[in-house]
Formats: C-alpha cells, structure tokens, sequence
C-alpha cells in the first residue's frame, strides 16, 4: 500500500466513528439519567411495597404503621419533633465544631512536636476504638451539665477521623516544596500556613464528611444515655419516649428526621467540600469523558 | 509564546536587576565548592573531592550518567545538604534570595495561582503581594505567561509549568540559579524550545547558572562550561569549554561548530563512563 492510500483510508468510510460517536453519547445520556431514575424508583416500590404489606397484612400501626400514617404523625407531631430536632442539630454542630477545632488542633500539635505525638496519639486511638456507649454513661456521671456531656461524648466519637486524617494530610506534602521552602528559608510556622495546611485541606475536607455523620450519632447515643431532664429534649429521646408508649408511628417519624438530617449534613459538607476544593483539587475536576 | 520573541521591555523601570554578563576568563568570582564530598550513611560515596568555582554569568552544565552525583553536588550547593569533606563558600557570603532552583518536576502549589507560586519568595520573606507585583509581573513575561498569572497549574501544560518554576527562581534576582534536569520529563518539541528561551532569559536578565543533565546535546547548546561527571564514586572527571558565542539558536543547533562540540563532549563522556566501567 501506499501512502497516498493510507491517507485515503479513513476517508473512504466516513461514518464509522460517527455512529460509534452517537452510540457513546446514548450510552452517556442513559447513565445520567439512571443515575437518579433507579434509586427513586427503588424508593417508590419500596414505599409502596411497605404500604401494601401494612394494609394486606392488616398489621397494626402500633407495630408497624404505613407510610401515610408516619408522614399524618410527622405533621400532627411537627411542633414536638421539630423542637427535639433543633436540639439534636444543635448539639451535633456544636459537637462538629468542637471535633474540627480538636481534631486539627491536636493534628497540627503531633505534627509540630514528635513527642506530643508519642504521648497523646495511643490516647487517641484508645479513645477511638471503645465504643461511646461505654464510656457515655461515666461521663454523665462525673460531668454535672448535661449539655456539656453530650459534646463531650459526641466530641469523643467525631474527632478521630478529623485528627487522621488531617495527621496524614499534614505530612504528605511534597518533598520537592518543602525543599524549596528551606532553601528560601521559610520558619517552621511559614511551612505549616503556606504548606502544609493546603496540603492537608483535601485530606481534613474527606475526614469532616466522616465526621459529620459521626457527630449526629454521637448526639443521638449521648442523648439514649442521659435520658430526660436538664436541657429540652432531642429526637433520641423522643423516640424512647415514644417506645415506652407504644407509639410506633412517632418513632417512625423521628427516625425519618433524624435520617434526613444525616443526609443534609453530609451533602451539605460535600457541597463544602467542593466549593474549596472546586479550582484545584483533583477529587473535585470535571473530566471530560 | 516564545521569549525571544518578545517585543523589547515597555518604557518604564524594570524591576528586575539585568546583568552585564563578561566574557570567560573575566568574569568575577560567585562561589566556589573546595574538594567537597559527600558520603551517606557511612557507606555510599555520591560525591568524591570536586572542586569547582563559579563565576557570575557561567552557564555550567553538570553531564553525567544517572548515579554520579549531579543531584547531591547542587544539594550541597543549594544547602539542603551539607557536605561530608571539603568546604563551599560563597564571595562576599550567601544571603537570603541569592539562590534561585528549578528541580525536575515544575514543583508548583496546586491550590495557588500561577502568580502566587511566583510570589512565593517574596511571601516567605514577608514581603505583600502588593510590593513586589512588578517583579512578578516581569517574571511571568520574561518566560512569555503574561496572560496566565491567575490561572492554577492544573490549566497549563507541562512546559509552561516549567515556565512558571523558572519565573519563580528568577522573580527573586538571585545571584545563582540551580536546574536539576528541568526539561528531562519533556517531549522533545517542548525542550528545544524551552532551551532557545532559557538562553533568550539569560541575555537580557544575565543570570548564572548550573544546570544539570544528562544529555550531551542539552548540555553543549545551553552552556559555556560543561563539567564531565563520573559515577562510583561520584566525581568530576573533566571539564568542556563551549566557545560559541552567544546568543545561539535553531540555527546553531544544526550548525558543524555545534556538532563538533559535541563530538567533543560525547568522547568526554564516553572516556568518564569508560574510567568507571
Ligand atoms: N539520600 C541518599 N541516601 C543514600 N544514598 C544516596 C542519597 N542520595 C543519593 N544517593 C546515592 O548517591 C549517588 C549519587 O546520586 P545522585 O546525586 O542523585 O546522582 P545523579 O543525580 O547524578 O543521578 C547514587 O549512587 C545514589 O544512590
Ligand atoms: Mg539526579
């Protein structure tokens, strides 16, 4: 063959990668759209489902209410319910806030000092892994505030990750940079701020996502701990108090609320996330397909 | 985007110092490395007794094969390491902003606009932004990315990346610049390019500078002394003095004085991995 030949070639058959163009762009389309067509069309069968097994079993709402008489709760209810939510998302922000600013500050304070790290880090990790109902209750023991115990408790679950992940974060700069940081003779407080703190916002950003969720449930388990009096009452104990009663359908609708408020949390943190992340980062580029 | 390109500076102050660079043999003294070694963790020997004074204006080239200590010789110049025998001294004393580095990769803060990378010298010597945006702004056009200084790197290729790490080692003036390979990760379209603007840079700015590589063409185009390299151990086995004149260009790049220099520096270097073999 020739080269003229050669370059004939693709010409003689014009419309081959167009077709395969068109079918790649379908396919494309399609997965958009099922992207958010099949998880709402799994929660409809599964809503209706629930009914229909409620209404064919005539099971009774003390048991398991439908879905219709949870939403009819959830609106009778709402000035109850969305009084304890206010406490319960108070208590989970506060409770964030605290992680964040002790999660990083210990970070940053292991960084900076090997030997804090020595001392402090098997702390944290014991603190990590003994499961919070353990220690809620002694902590409602010995600390007189209510308030205060159910951020120390929801702090104790929230932290961890914070502190990890930002650990990491701190330490994964490029080795490159931070010769370059010596070789103009940056001060070790001049490294931390124009170092290795963006170095460790995608980090510290991934472990407040994990941190987020882990605050309302520090929250909720501080709150079945405590139990009643003191400060007005959250959603946790809305739902043992509706226990006690019976009341199924009640506890059907906190739990909505409290699932709803997990995921507003986490996307709202996402959301966060890529706003800062949105010119730079990796993890938050478009790529096109 | 070429910086030999350019149009002659605008009519106005520059704030960049532009040096006179003399002839060889009448330049003045920069610094100088005194039988300098470098042995690591008692065993590996990377650098053995090189000595080594440079003058301000020299484009040095360290050619050599990978392993001989090219790296760890501008380490120890750049002062990230020290040396374990011999002494590196520097005429009139090494201060803050004396030195400017291009390492192998572009080495750019990602979550920074090309002109706060640039900036950044002058921010860890507590300078403001606003102070030294002159410096900046001649910086970015010296290496022709006049127009990019609020772009972050992830928008740039890798040669004009590379353009910003250079912008970055000169925005400070420095009396010496180290470049460790800085064009080898690139196609070689881009090199030659990226070279004929280096040399473009250090006419009108006349900037020293040691340049690391590992090609003989790289090294004979771009510098006027080139220092041959043997490894194990490390060492300077001979130096190759380039007497083209300057500028060059395209055109020397195909010419027999090119070609003839590095026939020369290609039997140096043969004779160095001969001696190590
Ligand atoms: N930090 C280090 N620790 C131990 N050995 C090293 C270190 N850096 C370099 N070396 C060794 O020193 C020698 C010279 O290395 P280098 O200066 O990087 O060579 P080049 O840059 O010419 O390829 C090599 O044998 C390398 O393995
Ligand atoms: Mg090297």
């Amino acid at each position: 063959m020739t080269a003229t030949d050669l370059s004939k070639a693709p010409a003689a058959n014009p419309l081959t990668p167009d077709r395969e163009e068109a079918r790649r762009l379908r396919a494309a389309r399609i997965d958009r759209v099922a992207k958010w067509v099949l998880p709402a069309l799994v929660f409809v069968i599964m809503i209706v489902g629930w009914d229909r097994l409620v209404v064919w079993n005539e099971i009774p709402h003390y048991i398991l209410p439908s879905p219709g008489k949870v939403i009819e709760t959830l609106v009778k209810d709402w000035a109850m319910l969305f009084d304890a939510l206010l406490v319960t998302l108070q208590i989970t922000l506060m409770a964030l806030a605290v992680a964040v600013v002790g999660g990083v500050g210990l970070a940053v304070l292991f960084n900076q000092s090997r030997f804090a790290e020595m001392s402090f880090y098997p702390y944290a990790v014991i603190l990590q892994v003994t499961p919070v109902v353990s220690i809620a209750p002694l902590i409602f023991i010995y600390v007189d505030n209510r308030m205060a115990g159910l951020l120390l408790s929801a702090w104790i679950v929230a932290f961890f990750p914070i502190l990890a992940n930002t650990t990491l974060g701190l330490n994964s700069t490029d080795h490159n940079l931070r010769d370059l940081f010596r070789i103009y003779g940056a001060s070790r407080w001049q490294r931390l701020r124009y170092l290795q703190l963006p170095s460790a916002l995608p980090y510290f950003l991934g472990g407040l996502r994990i941190a987020g969720g882990l605050s309302l449930i520090g929250a909720i388990v501080a709150e079945y701990v405590a139990g009643t009096g003191g400060i007005g009452s959250g959603l946790a104990f809305r739902i043992l108090e509706a226990s006690y009663r019976l009341n199924a359908p009640r506890m059907f609708a906190a739990l909505l609320l409290i699932a709803v408020t997990g995921v507003v949390i986490f996307a709202g943190l996402s959301f966060l996330s890529y706003m800062l992340l949105r010119k730079w980062h990796e993890s938050a580029l478009k790529r096109e397909t | 985007m070429g910086w030999a390109a350019l149009p002659t500076l605008p009519m106005r102050m520059s704030d960049l110092i532009h040096r006179q660079i003399l002839p060889l043999g009448h330049r003045p003294k920069l610094m100088q490395l005194q039988q300098v070694g470098k042995v690591f963790e008692g065993s590996v020997t990377a650098l053995h007794d090189m000595s080594l004074a440079v003058h301000e204006g020299d484009f040095i080239s360290l050619l050599g094969p990978s392993g001989c200590g090219k790296s760890t010789a501008l380490r120890l110049v750049a002062g990230l390491s020290t040396p374990t025998a011999g002494r590196i001294q520097w005429e009139g004393g090494k201060g803050a902003g004396d030195l400017g580095v291009v390492f192998q990769e572009p080495t750019l803060m990602p979550w920074a606009t090309v002109a706060e990378n640039v900036f950044l010298p002058f921010r860890l010597r507590g300078k403001s932004l606003a102070a030294v945006k002159g410096e900046i702004d001649e910086a970015l056009s010296l290496v022709g990315l006049s127009g990019f200084a609020g772009s972050y790197p992830r928008e740039l290729s890798g040669g004009m990346k590379m353009r910003v790490s250079i912008a970055r080692a000169l925005v400070t003036n420095p009396r010496l610049i180290l470049m460790d390979e800085p064009f080898a990760a690139l196609d070689e379209i881009t090199r030659h390019k990226l070279n004929t603007d280096l040399l473009a840079l250090r006419e009108r700015i006349g900037c020293t500078v040691i340049f690391v590589t590992h090609s003989v063409f790289e090294s004979v185009f771009l510098s006027d002394r080139i220092i041959v390299m043997a490894a194990r151990p490390g060492r300077v086995i001979e130096e190759v003095t380039v007497t083209a004149p300057y500028p060059r260009d395209e055109v020397f790049r195909t010419s027999p004085d090119y070609a003839a220099h590095c026939q020369v520096a290609s039997l140096a270097l043969r004779r160095a991995m001969g001696e190590a073999a």
